[in-house]
């Protein structure tokens, strides 16, 4: 299914706000060449999954993984990006393996929590009841009091 | 971070972690590429930081080789010459085509209807 570059584009808010932090403070940017850089930016995109699709199946593998994009890079003459895709990919995997690690270190502390409250539960609860029973009559008697106030 | 330092230097504005091009619609495009079955969520990640990176690539190239510099805006035209000037853009170059007046055009047809003339062919392009 081949689907025409103009078809599928990328949100012209995120590409303006990419341009404008990119260019020194004040340059304007006309309203064809945002456009045109957003086209740009597709066909980038387009010429990327190609490139790095080609070191995939030399590898004879069916699904595309970071090496062949960093292949394709240097492939397409963009070298220079290399060392600091480089330097993301690793603070990327990074913080997914950190999101990881958080939520299986809670799901670790629910199921711990779990396991030692179903053991000690029922004393705890039945203390705790107790001390909500006392402390509800005082201050039942406390604001009975103040009410008649 | 996020933010203009002044300076005009070309700063990596972006938490290098995270992208601000969706990734779905990365995915959406790269997925429109025949023969591509796949895409495992770091080459998602590295293509979608790459784009960005090479937006930011295009319009600072494009400025600092173009006439904007003295009006201090960044036109059409400045993106249009970046193939020519640049090899690394040559991909570009079918979809940043030139722009030609008018009555320039017209000249280049009747320019190329004369050296024609020999074969008795008319051509008529006018659209």
């Amino acid at each position: 299914m081949a689907e025409r570059p103009e078809d599928l584009n990328l949100p012209n808010a995120v590409i303006t706000r990419i341009i404008k932090e990119a260019l020194p403070d004040g340059v304007n940017v006309s309203k064809e060449a945002r456009s045109a850089i957003s086209r740009a930016a597709s066909v980038f995109v387009l010429y990327a999954t190609s490139c790095a699709n080609n070191f995939a199946m030399k590898g004879k593998r069916k699904t595309l993984n970071a090496g062949d994009v960093l292949s394709a890079m240097e492939e397409m003459e963009f070298q220079r990006f290399v060392p600091l895709l480089k330097d993301s990919l690793e603070a990327y995997k990074k913080g997914q393996k950190g999101k990881k690690e958080a939520s299986e270190q809670k799901r670790k502390e629910k199921d711990k929590k779990t396991d030692s409250e179903e053991n000690d539960k029922s004393r705890e609860e039945e203390n705790e009841e107790e001390e909500e029973r006392m402390e509800e009559e005082e201050t039942k008697e406390g604001e009975g009091e103040e009410e008649e106030d | 971070m996020a933010g203009k330092d002044g300076s005009g230097k070309m700063l990596d504005f972006t938490d290098s972690r995270q992208v601000s091009l969706p990734i779905s619609r990365v995915k959406l495009i790269m997925k429109s590429s025949p023969d591509v079955s796949n895409i495992n969520q770091d080459a998602l990640f590295l293509t979608a930081k790459a784009t960005e990176l090479f937006v930011q690539y295009l319009a600072t190239y494009s400025y600092k080789k173009g006439t904007g510099r003295e009006t201090k805006c960044l036109t059409y035209g400045d993106l249009a010459r970046s193939p020519e000037e640049c090899d690394t853009f040559q991909f570009l170059a079918d979809i940043l085509p030139k722009k030609i007046l008018a009555r320039d055009y017209l000249k280049l047809l009747e320019e190329e209807e004369k050296g024609d003339e020999g074969d008795g062919e008319e051509s008529d392009d006018s659209d």
